[in-house]
Formats: structure tokens, sequence, C-alpha cells
């Protein structure tokens, strides 16, 4: 990896991984080289929460949380948490969004309204340059359990970054539970897949 | 070896490096996992004390034996265990005993965010604070080498982003490393308890004693405090020289690239010697410190003057965009990369809620809809003050809400109000005020809410789990034979999904007008992993009333005409089925809220 530094941002709702997508992202950095920190909230999260998760890869990295306005990729789990971010993207970042949507607690009540996709795709363009759409919640149902979203996303986020599959893969492999390593493997795959074949779209900002 | 450790898991390697052998605390975001991860290193004994103060004696105890002892607590635990580091600190100890200390800036789980460097100050002891995950484990070396050095406590102080930020540890060594010369159990010893009644004992004329001991203590750690190493100055630019600890340093660092540093790893008793030193080699010192004024009020004191508080906010956690822009409005560095941006319109919030399927859910609707006054305390169970059950009206440390709804009692408010309390802050702080209420002649109902583990925190054991932390069974203490044995009469434990019982006994006990105890006991759902089919709406039936949507379910959603249950989040508990009034919600049979005998149990 050539520059100097990489600043992620992933965004979700409790339950759906993001942690452990954190976790995977922060060791693949340590594997490139980088000095790593990663930084986020446990506690509140496991009731359905927001939790976001800030991973920094850089030469030196002082603060565990990245700056607002400087995160190079924006990795949403789940597509109102992304949007909540957006002001933490650099201009000219990249955003990669699940299409995936789980209403908070007003929006069932019937008292605040769930942003549409072309709302969320205006407010990331106010930052993003690019713009990525996966479905990975999808795919992971097909795969047989929704949670495997995050690491689908990670799989189509490995070839964005152009990394080789097998340089992502052990290190998914050490860090969740033996029982399920195939099942996540699978998951990486077919998020690599989604990504090679280009099914996801791409929507080009005006930057 | 490189490996990336967050805060706490370094801290428990630290631990574990240094000969730690007696390990206590009690669960505490964000300091839980330290004892988590030490518990699992070969050899080593650690429990979850009942509460803080208790953990505090448990590693007293160890430590007037000769063993290492590592005691492990978030900020508000230390208030429980204050009394107990009062007299540790006169007494002293014979092998090491180090407190990890996590303050919460930000109160992203907790009720406030105080700031314990006071507590170095006011008890008079040593406070280390680390500013990465390397640190933590050295640290955890260094304040045992102190204890021993200089007979006396330590703290660590950690904080939310220390202790659940990773970062990466270069490990000089697996297994234990040698720490100073004493510690004896560490080495493999048998411990021995060497008897000295004028240095343990604290009563009034072996105390006056110690008090001048501690004050020449202090004294000694201050010269120390000017040559640790872990105190020292980074040489940049002489225009600007900071000073700052721990995460804040970290933010400095980003923010104040060519500044002159002081970082300081010791932050009491603080060094005044380096600050003369830095003072005399800069135009302009800025103190960068989350919280207090803790540093700033020293430096001033000495007469130095200092940018500090009037720049940076006293209040929330520091991230390096408040930092940078606190700067930037002070004229201490250029304009904020950006202006703090607006991307739109406001966005739906995200609070926690109860778990689908959660337990606690029937019991805050029951008392919703018997419009209950709850005095509540800290657990899970607080969500239940959340829109839409809207049903905790007081909450403000564990075990508060049962003396809270004694002394309304003695004001003569009683009518409908009761304590709720979960079982491990039962065990934690709500014994006490349990007695006082028979004590003295209180009515109140106290609600146990009974999940046999503390969720909250992420299912530590707990004296009513049967299992202590190194994961062996044990006596679970039976939550009824102790409120009967105090004296409680009327006692009675439900299920707490079985909705019509849970109205028909709270009612019961409200207008009884006598103290009483209602335990609600299911095992946390979340944590046995129980799941049932989910459960479906019959749109034809339904009649729109909206009446499951007010037990604040996060699967059930407001949709035209009705509503609809998102299967892949729904538990299948059955509560919503139970409640509805026409009958539109189908739950599977022999769920938890409509198992065989669902509400007549007879218990």
């Amino acid at each position: 990896m050539a520059r100097g530094k990489v600043d992620i941002l992933l965004a979700g709702v409790g339950g759906q991984g993001t942690i452990l997508a954190s976790d995977i992202l922060a060791e693949v950095g340590l594997q490139h080289g980088y000095d790593v920190k990663k930084a986020e909230v446990h506690g509140m999260s496991q009731r359905g929460g927001a939790v976001e998760s800030h991973v920094r890869w850089g030469e030196r990295v002082y603060s565990p949380q990245v700056e607002a306005g400087q995160v190079d990729y924006l990795l949403g789990l789940e597509m109102l948490e992304a949007a909540r971010w957006t002001n933490y993207l650099a201009v000219g970042g990249v955003a990669m969004v699940n299409r995936h949507r789980v209403a908070p607690p007003s929006v069932n009540l019937g008292t605040a309204v769930y942003p549409s996709e072309e709302e969320i795709q205006q407010r990331l363009a106010r930052r993003a340059s690019r713009i990525w759409w996966v479905d990975g919640t999808t795919v992971a149902r097909q795969l047989g359990n929704q949670t495997l979203a995050g690491v689908v996303l990670l799989g189509a986020f490995s070839g964005l970054l152009g990394d080789p599959e097998d340089f992502w893969l052990p290190v998914i492999e050490r860090l969740v539970p033996a029982k399920f390593a195939e099942s996540n493997r699978a998951a990486f795959s077919a998020g690599r897949k989604l990504w090679m074949e280009g099914v996801s779209q791409c929507a080009t900002c005006v930057s | 070896m490189k490996k990336l450790m967050t805060g706490n898991e370094a801290f428990a390697l630290g631990a574990y490096q240094a000969g730690v052998v007696v390990g206590a605390g009690y669960p505490g975001t964000p300091s839980t996992e330290i004892l988590m991860n030490f518990a699992r290193y070969p050899g080593v004994y650690a429990e979850w004390s009942p509460n803080e103060k208790v953990a505090l004696d448990v590693g007293v105890g160890a430590a007037y034996a000769g063993g290492r002892a590592l005691v492990t607590t978030k900020h508000v635990g230390l208030n429980v265990a204050a009394d107990s580091l009062f007299y540790a600190v006169y007494t002293g100890l014979k092998g090491g005993l180090v407190i990890i200390n996590a303050d919460d800036p930000e109160m992203h789980s907790s009720q406030n965010e105080q700031d314990n460097r006071y507590y170095a100050k006011f008890a008079m002891v040593p406070m280390l604070e680390p500013s990465d995950s390397q640190e933590a484990l050295e640290f955890v070396r260094l304040a045992m080498e102190i204890s021993e050095t200089f007979d006396t406590p330590v703290i660590i102080r950690s904080n939310t982003r220390l202790s659940h930020s990773k970062s990466v540890v270069t490990i000089e060594q697996e297994g234990m490393v040698a720490v100073g010369e004493g510690g004896e159990a560490a080495a493999g010893e048998r411990p021995v308890y060497e008897r000295n009644i004028p240095k343990y004992v604290m009563v009034p004329g072996f105390a006056r004693q110690r008090h001048p001991v501690v004050l020449e203590r202090m004294a000694c750690l201050t010269s120390y405090a000017e040559t640790v190493p872990v105190n020292h100055i980074m040489q940049g630019s002489p225009k600007l020289g900071i000073i700052a600890a721990g995460v804040a340093y970290q933010y400095a660092r980003e923010v104040f690239p060519d500044a002159t540093f002081l970082k300081l790893g010791m932050v009491y008793p603080l060094p005044s010697e380096l600050f003369k030193k830095l003072v005399s080699q800069v135009e302009r010192v800025v103190v960068v410190e989350e919280l207090e004024p803790f540093i700033e009020e020293h430096v001033r004191l000495m007469g130095i003057p200092v940018m500090g508080k009037e720049v940076f906010s006293r209040t929330g956690e520091f991230s390096p965009d408040k930092v940078r822009y606190s700067a930037a409005r002070a004229g201490l560095v250029d304009s904020p990369l950006q202006a703090p941006p607006e991307v739109g319109p406001p966005l739906p919030a995200r609070p926690p809620m109860l778990c689908p399927g959660c337990a606690h859910r029937g019991i805050f609707y029951a008392l919703q809809r018997l419009r209950a006054v709850v005095l509540g305390d800290i657990g899970c169970y607080t969500l239940g003050a959340l829109p839409p059950l809207n049903a905790m009206h007081t909450c403000g440390c564990m075990g508060a809400g049962v003396g809270v709804v004694h002394g309304m009692d003695r004001v003569g408010v009683r009518d409908r109000t009761v304590a709720v309390i979960g079982d491990s802050t039962l065990f934690h702080s709500g014994i006490p005020p349990l007695i006082n209420i028979l004590y003295n002649r209180g009515v109140s109902t106290v609600i146990v809410l009974d999940n046999r583990v503390t969720a909250m925190t992420g299912h530590q054991e707990n004296p009513g789990s049967g299992i202590t932390l190194l994961k062996e069974p044990t006596q679970e203490i039976s939550i009824e034979n102790l409120v009967r044995g105090i004296g409680f009469t009327k006692v009675d434990v439900i299920n707490p999904y079985h909705f019509p019982e849970v109205v028909r006994v709270l009612r019961e006990h409200m207008d009884c007008g006598q103290p009483s105890v209602v335990i609600a006991r299911y095992p946390c759902i979340l944590h046995t992993r129980e799941k049932y089919p989910p459960c479906t709406v019959d749109r034809e039936t339904c009649n729109d009333c909206g009446n499951c949507l007010r037990i604040g379910c996060t699967p059930i959603s407001k949709v035209d005409g009705g509503v609809d249950i998102d299967g892949a989040l729904c538990n299948g508990c059955g509560l919503c089925a139970v409640i509805c009034p026409s009958g539109a919600i189908k739950a599977a049979g022999g769920t938890p809220a409509t198992g065989i005998n669902a509400g007549q149990a007879n218990y």
C-alpha cells in the first residue's frame, strides 16, 4: 500500500457484526505493515443501538478516532447509519453501503420517517466522490445468516482496495470461531464476487 | 511479537506478567473486560465480587498477605470502594496492589462523568495514566513496582477510549516478567501474613501514627515523579508547549504536530520541576486534559500562566476534531481543516432498546398500565424509562431505588410506588436498603428483576448465577431465601412473561399496605440464546389499535392499516400476542409468554 494513511469508519446497528468487521479491518491493516488503531464504544450496542467503529491505518497513528471530515472510506452496514456519519467523510471520500434498512423505534412508532434511498444517496453525495451500494444482507440471507452481511461488505471492500483475496481470508479465519469459519469465508467470497462482477452499482456523484 | 490489543486486554496481560495472583472487581463499562481477560491466564485467581468495595477489600487482603493483587472498577465503582481505598492508603500493604479505574467521559454508559484523578489527590495515592495499549501493558508493571517500593496502593486511570480501543502492542516476552524484589507469592513461594497491629489496625491511636507516614510517602513520590521516565519532555517548537496525559495526549499530537510536549504518564503526584523546565523552554504553555482542570490547577498554583479550560471543554469526551476546533478558536492553530460540516436535515435517532424477547418488557408494560411510580437504578432495565414504555421515573446509581422508595413513603407518597432492582444490583447494594424498609416500618414493594446474570455489561456471572468468573460451579444465592431471612413475609416469585399473572401480582402487592418483595425470575434469553418461531400478524384481524407498539419491541413496526413483525429480529417470546386485544398476533405455543399455564403459573 502506497498511501500514507487510510481512515475507515464503519457504521451499523447493534447485532449486525460491525465490531467483528472492524476487528478484521484492523488486522488487515497490521498485515499491510501499517500502524493501526481502532476505536468504538461497547456497552449499549447490543441492544439495537447505533454502533460506529473507527479503523485507522497509517505510518504512525496517534488518535484512535478519525477526525470529522477526514474519513477515506465510510462502510455502512445499515443505510440510515451510513447517512448519519456522512459528515465524517472527507470531500472526495468513498462510501460503500449495505442496502439494508433497520427501522429505529421512532420510525416503528410512526413518529419519524426513514429516509429514502435517494435521500441517503444525495446526502452521501455531498461528500463522497463514489457511492457503492452492496446487497450484502440479501446475499447473506441466501447464505443462511443475515449477520454475515458485514463480511460480505468486506469482500466487496477488499476488491475496491485491490487486495488479493488470500490476503484477507486467513485474517477472517483467525478471528471468527472455527465453526463459523466456512460460512464467513463463503460470505467474503460472495462479496468479492459482487465486486468483481460489478453487480453493485456505482452511482458516480458530483464532487 | 506485535499484536493488536484493546487497552483492557493489555491491562490484563500486564497484570499477569507482573505476577498478579489475585484479581477482583465488579463488572462496569468500560472496565469489565480487564478482569474477564485476566481470568483466562493460567494459575491466577480472579473473582467477580458482589460490589467494588468487597473487591477492594479482597485485593487488600491478598496484598496484606504478600500476594500481588489487581482490583478493577469503573469510575463510579470507586465511589463504592472509596472507604476501603482511604484505609488502604494509610496501612500500606505487603504485596503490590494496583487498582485499574476506568473513567467514562461523555457518559457512554454511565450516570455521570466524574474525574477520578481527584481521588488520587483526595486519598493521597499515586496515579498513572497510559495513553495507548502498549502503555497499558507496561504501566501495570510500573504500578506494581511503585506499589511495593513505596508501600502504597496505586491507581491506574483508564477511560472508555483507552479501554475499548485497539492499538499495536509489542510483546517482548510471553509469560511472566519479573518485577521489583517483593511479591514472593509471584515467585512461587507460599505467602505468609506478618502480624503488625500498629500498621494494619486503623484505630485512632495507630491511624494518627500513619497519617505522617502517608504525607512523607507523598513527598517521596513527588520527587519520584520528577524523574520517572513516563513523565518526559519531547522537544519540538519553542513557540508552544503542551502538557497532556492519557488519550488526550494522542489527540493533542494530531492537532499540534510541531509543539514541544510534556507527556505525563504519572498524573499524581504532579512534577512541578518538569513544569518549570517546560516553561523555560517555550513561549506559551497549554494544558490539554479531558474533564476537570486537574493538571491546570496545579500549574496555575505554581504561578505559571497556562491556557486550559478557557480553550477546551470541561464536559464530554475529546476527539481530534473537538481539540482542533477549540484550539483554532483560541488562535493556537490555523483554522480547522474544515468547518463543522452540515450535510442535511436531522435523521431519526437510534437509541438502545430492551432486546426483542427481553423478560423486563412485560414488567414495565404492566407497571405502565398500573400507572406505577417506579424508582429504579442501573441495569438493562433502566431502558424501561425510554419511550414508549416510559415506566421508570428515577435512576441515580446502583441500589438507589430501594432507598428512594422508602424516602417517598416517609413523606407520605406511597400510592403505587415501587422500587425495581436487578439481581446483580440487589447483591451489589440493594440488601441494606431492603433491611431498612423492614427495620424502619416501611410499606414499600420492591420488584427484583432476576435474570440470573449481570446482563448490561455483557453477561457476567453473579452470586445468583451458580457459576464463578473462573467458570467453577458454586452455590446459587437464593433471593427468596435472602429476603425471607431478612424478615419479609409477603414474597412472591413470578414468571415475568406471564402477563396476566404479572399484572395481578403487582397490583396485589401495591395494594397490600405491607412491605413486600416480588421476584420476577427468568434467565436472560439473550444469554441463554432461547428463541422461538417469530410471531406473525393476521392483517385481516388487526384493527390498527397500536397496542403492540406500546411495548417498544424493535421488530414490530407501524405500516399502513396495521403493524408488521420483522421475522428476522423477532425472538418469538409471544408477549405481543398475549397483549393484542383483537387476537391478530399469532405466536407459537409453548413460548415463555404462551406456554402451558401461562398467566396462572403456580409457584
